[in-house]
């Protein structure tokens, strides 16, 4: 019992800095995991990839013009994304070109600006914290700031759900009953990159999107449902952000990728043991019923 | 004199400064049954477009008597089957011109939606996710989507594509309903012995109108002849249509065969 105590319960009961590391990460997972889902099912994993790329420049900046402050880094970030994911999301709406295209193009030069501040203005180790994140050194403000992107995202996904369904669902009807589809689609492009800023505090501007996507990767492969599958993706956050910490208390490893790695290994077992993974189609598909 | 649905003014629609409807003018009575037929690129599916307004006109406007509200379905539906949807969720949208973004379902909605799925003989598959549905299910599906709509003006876009006959009989059935509750409707067909049995009304195109009016005059062999006779390739270097040019060319239409609909409702009362 003292065992188990001292393995899962004793980091977190004893130390402060554990306790705000769970508390930032479990809010993280509630809202980021959500919009994970969303940015698979309407096939912009990868965007989600590129959007942290784009935001990396902005908060670089914020970092080098204030120090190691998180609102300016913060803000930094929101910046450089909100004009990558609306210039982006503008000219897939608006020309032939598509998004993927056009995500590409406008995060390569956010990308390409923010290497170019960097290398004016010298290196820092510091900074090195900011793209890799310090979950472990969340302080007030820190949280403050996610538990606001938390409450912003999910009051939105709320009020913004069956727009959201019917968007990725069927656009070309949503634009024919209503106007909302442009608009809707900006609003969780937003959404996208407040998390995204919201994770990199904890987890590193690389990094945060994989505590949005892993799950919702994760959790496709054991429901057919959108609701459950969100539910079910903020679980698996809840349980990566767990795993990740104690991992990387006990063996002092950096907390970021062990709680991505948790996450991955969720994943990794999904494809195999989901009830739409691989083993269960296998074993299944031998018997069918009669009609 | 009859109400009018839609009216189109001197209305051009087209892709990349090419026209695919050259200034067409006209109207749809309300409550009419109207086939649009034509061939491949004569600007059928466009017309559909400009009408719900997911296309705007390069010239000329599309009006819509006030408070009429039109459903949609498409021939090529942007929708994503992959989806994680049940055919309830996808039939539900059908509620959103009664129940918008925020609305909460009720009771009587959903039984809406139950009985909107039998009318196109898909009880029973509400559970249903969308990705085990055979193409002509997947089409009930969204007429029965079209059903809940509740709409004024309905545009179906070959809707019986991938439909076996026994369900073409039913979705024509329930067209002849909607016909019956005083509902505009305007279905792109390309059967045209279906058009003659079950379209008072029809409306020729080849990017221009060749023949609009009743079916069974606008489906004459030589109007036939002239649709099929029609350009289908744009012509990279075509002049650009200049306003004087396009007068005389509406003149010329008015002389023409259309020329019995400009007037009115006369000849099309029927």
């Amino acid at each position: 019992m003292d065992a188990l105590y001292g393995l899962f319960i004793s980091p977190f009961a004893d130390f402060g800095f554990m306790q705000r590391a769970l508390f930032g990460s479990l809010m993280l997972s509630l809202g980021a995991c959500p919009i994970g889902v969303f940015l698979m099912l309407r096939r912009m994993s990868l965007s989600g990839d590129a959007m942290a790329h784009a935001i990396l420049p902005g908060a670089a900046a914020g970092f080098l013009f204030y120090g190691l402050e998180i609102l300016p880094m913060t803000i930094g970030g929101l910046i450089a994304g909100i004009i990558v994911a609306l210039g982006a999301g503008a000219v897939s709406r608006f020309t032939i070109q598509r998004e993927d295209a056009s995500m590409a193009a406008f995060y390569l030069i956010s990308l390409a600006i923010g290497v170019l501040m960097v290398s004016i203005r010298g290196s820092s180790v510091d900074l090195m914290h900011v793209l890799f994140g310090t979950v472990l050194a969340l302080n007030n403000e820190a949280l403050t700031l996610i538990g606001g992107i938390v409450a912003v995202t999910l009051v939105s996904l709320a009020i913004f759900w069956r727009a959201l369904v019917a968007e990725c669902l069927d656009p070309l009807f949503l634009r024919s009953v209503s106007r909302m589809g442009s608009p809707v689609h900006f609003i969780f492009l937003g959404l996208v990159v407040l998390n995204l800023v919201g994770g990199f505090q904890a987890l590193g501007t690389l990094l945060s999107v994989g505590l949005m996507m892993l799950p919702a990767a994760a959790a496709r492969f054991w429901t057919a449902r959108v609701e459950p599958m969100c539910a079910l993706a903020v679980l698996i956050g809840f349980a990566s952000c767990i795993a990740g910490l104690l991992l990387s208390y006990h063996a002092s490893l950096p907390s970021g990728p062990a709680i991505i790695l948790s996450a991955g290994v969720v994943y990794f077992a999904s494809i195999l043991f989901g009830t739409r993974g691989i083993l269960r189609a296998r074993i299944v598909h031998h018997r069918h019923r009669t009609a | 004199m009859t109400q009018t649905c839609l009216t189109f003014r001197d209305l051009t629609l087209g892709y990349n400064s090419h026209p695919a409807i050259h200034h067409l003018n006209g109207a749809i009575r309300k409550g009419s049954l109207t086939a649009v037929v034509g061939a491949n690129g004569s600007g059928k599916s466009t017309l559909m477009k400009g009408i719900v307004g997911v296309l705007k006109p390069m010239a000329g406007e599309v009006i819509r008597a006030p408070g009429v509200r039109a459903a949609y379905l498409p021939q090529q539906s942007e929708l994503d089957r992959s989806f994680p949807a049940r055919v309830v969720d996808l039939v539900s949208l059908g509620l959103w011109p009664k129940r918008g973004m925020l609305g909460r379902y009720t009771q009587e909605d959903r039984e809406a939606v139950s009985q909107a799925l039998m009318a196109v003989g898909l009880g029973g598959f509400e559970k249903r996710p969308i990705d085990t549905l055979s193409g002509g299910q997947l089409q009930r599906t969204l007429f029965a989507r079209v059903l809940l709509q509740d709409a004024d003006l309905i545009l179906l876009d070959e809707p019986f594509n991938a439909v076996d006959a026994k369900t073409v009989g039913d979705l024509i059935a329930l067209i002849k309903r909607w016909h019956g509750e005083e509902r505009t409707i305007m279905v792109v067909v390309h059967d045209l012995d279906l058009v003659r049995q079950n379209f008072p009304e029809t409306l020729l195109l080849a990017r221009q109108p060749v023949a609009w009016g009743e079916t069974r005059e606008t489906l004459k062999p030589e109007n036939l002849l002239r649709a099929r006779r029609f350009h289908e390739a744009w012509e990279e270097n075509a002049p650009w249509c200049e306003p004087d040019e396009h007068a005389h060319d509406h003149d010329h239409h008015h002389d023409g065969h259309d020329h019995d609909h400009h007037h009115g409702a006369g000849p099309r009362a029927a």
